[in-house]
């Protein structure tokens, strides 16, 4: 393994979740054996999300169970690593970032994974008992209301460690819990709570739930069994929350030790929901306000080409990337699990390959990965077959491809009992995505293959009917 | 190569089947991964890393 030993610079890694700690595997992986730092502004070491607004929140895991590697695991692979740490900067002329800190670091290449951050509305950090739901700490403090075994402020910081165990389900007061979104998060947190037997109320500005990802039918089909399992179905906006004391939304800050508590969400159309407890629930923005350098478009997450690159050795992968992928005719940007890892190792690989063609052309002996398993490759366009699962009570959603922003469903209810359906998404006369609800996981693998590359929609079609036939 | 799960925390998504189907399958009823062969020869490793890097639930691990 070699490094070129005139280049003592380091490979950085922003971001420590998901995509960020799969970069930085795969950058040893294929061969980097420069330094390598990985900078993460939460205190935690990396952990897995899709659990936060399911066992996590339920109770039946403890954040432990969320560690993506154990330190013992971590170790062999070198990092420098920056927690609680964040990057305030990036030259990408020079790929120089600068931390929060001050420090500047002045690397062979950069790879971008920070993500998103919950959208929120204005006023609301101000008023205890509104959540959001997207880092560890979110969930820890969610879950610390809803079982009653803590205050409203969340856990201090400490790693993963918390005392909010154990008591759920025996211990909680019904809370009235009002999910202000409809989305995949919202629904599953939805589900999470009413199982905890707490009064559930989610709130859309459509009416059916998930409808922007997974379309009208499936969405309906969802929220029959939202409605079976007893959660309340709204269609509106919040306007603004009434709280102890004044009542006000958007008064004075309190910050003080004794903040107003939130006690109902109002809607545009007047409408005054009661409340002991509020999940923002309403989207994400990716977390590029740090990245000003004019070379860089951050409309929307970080525009990458097909390489995921966002500047010459300057790439991006997971929540925040928005590249093009080959097999589609516009950028895509996924907030799925799956593709943080797929794209994690794809900016790795493409980052090593660019070093190694730059350092070839100024001195051939010295290529990254001489000497190795992994001998550096061409760059590859990162062309993955996108894929995202939702649990929600016993139903599990798995989709494959791009089901959102399509001009075309065909849903086919198998089970309306059981909530088996499979559906079809396409765009512009080209089958997109598929999803399934309900089906034994051998069908479900096979409806990869319907649309692991696009195809006309009639024969993507035919070919989803063969794969479920007897379903 | 020495493969161990921890399958409570599989999220049935299916991929290690779908990249190394010879050493994983996934439970009929509720799609949780299933060690089919927990030493697997030597042409089976660069899947096995491969599955073991993408299992999106890290479920997977490889002892040397």
């Amino acid at each position: 393994m070699t490094a070129p030993d005139d280049d003592a610079r380091p490979i950085a890694v922003v971001g420590a979740s998901a995509a960020g700690l799969a970069a930085a595997e795969a950058l040893r992986r294929f061969g980097w054996a420069g330094p390598l730092i990985l900078i993460g502004d939460e205190p935690h070491l990396p952990y897995d999300r899709p659990p936060l607004s399911k066992q996590l929140l339920h109770g039946a895991w403890e954040p432990d169970r969320l560690l993506l590697r154990t330190k013992d695991q971590l170790e062999p692979l070198g990092l420098d690593l920056r927690l609680g740490t964040r990057a305030t900067g990036l030259d990408a002329a020079t790929r120089t970032l600068t931390l929060d800190g001050g420090e500047r670091l002045d690397c062979a290449g950069v790879i971008i994974a920070t993500g998103v951050a919950a959208r929120t509305l204005p006023g609301a950090d101000r008023i205890a008992g509104i959540h959001t739901l997207r880092t560890l700490d979110d969930a820890l403090a969610l879950r610390g209301e809803l079982t009653g075994t803590t205050g409203s402020t969340g856990t201090t910081g400490t790693t993963g460690s918390t005392d909010v165990t154990g008591q759920v389900g025996t211990s909680g007061t019904d809370r009235r819990l009002v999910i202000v979104g409809n989305g995949v998060l919202g629904c599953e947190a939805a589900a999470v709570a009413r199982e905890l037997g707490h009064t559930v109320t989610l709130v859309g500005r459509t009416a059916i739930p998930m409808a922007e990802a997974v379309g009208t039918e499936i969405g309906e089909l969802l929220a029959e069994e939202h409605r079976a399992r007893g959660v309340e179905l709204r269609t509106g906006e919040a306007d603004g929350f009434e709280t102890t004391g004044e009542g006000a939304t958007e008064g004075e800050g309190t910050g003080g030790a004794n903040p107003v508590r939130v006690t109902a969400v109002r809607l545009t159309d007047g409408t005054r929901l009661p409340a002991d407890l509020v999940l923002l629930a309403i989207g994400s923005e990716p977390a590029v306000q740090w990245l000003a350098d004019p070379a860089l478009d951050t409309t929307d997450g970080l525009r990458c080409d097909a390489y995921c690159a966002a500047a010459p050795g300057v790439y991006a992968a997971g929540d925040v990337a928005r590249w093009d992928h080959p097999a589609h005719d516009r950028p895509l940007r996924f907030e799925h699990r799956m593709n943080a890892t797929e794209q994690g190792m794809a900016a790795a690989r493409n980052l090593l390959a660019e070093l190694a063609e730059a350092s070839e052309l100024s001195e051939p002996s010295q290529s990254v990965g001489a000497g190795t398993d992994h001998p550096a490759q061409e760059r590859r366009p990162f062309a993955p077959v996108p894929y995202f699962w939702s649990d929600q009570y016993a139903i599990k959603i798995q989709a494959y491809g791009v089901t959102g922003g399509a001009d075309r469903v065909e849903t086919t209810v198998l089970h309306r009992d059981e909530r088996r359906a499979v559906a079809l998404y396409g765009r512009d006369g080209t089958a997109t995505g598929v999803l399934a609800a309900g089906l034994p996981p051998r069908q479900v693998r096979a409806l990869r293959a319907v649309i692991a590359t696009p195809l006309p929609w009639e024969e993507a079609r035919d070919r989803l009917r063969a794969a479920t036939a007897g379903a | 190569m020495k493969i161990t799960l921890d399958a409570d925390k599989c999220c049935a998504a299916g991929q290690c089947v779908l990249i190394a189907p010879e050493v994983f399958d996934q439970r009929d009823e509720d799609g949780i991964v299933v060690l089919l062969d927990d030493a697997p020869p030597a042409e089976q490793h660069e899947a096995v890393r491969e599955a073991a890097a993408i299992c999106p639930a890290a479920v997977i691990e490889i002892h040397a």
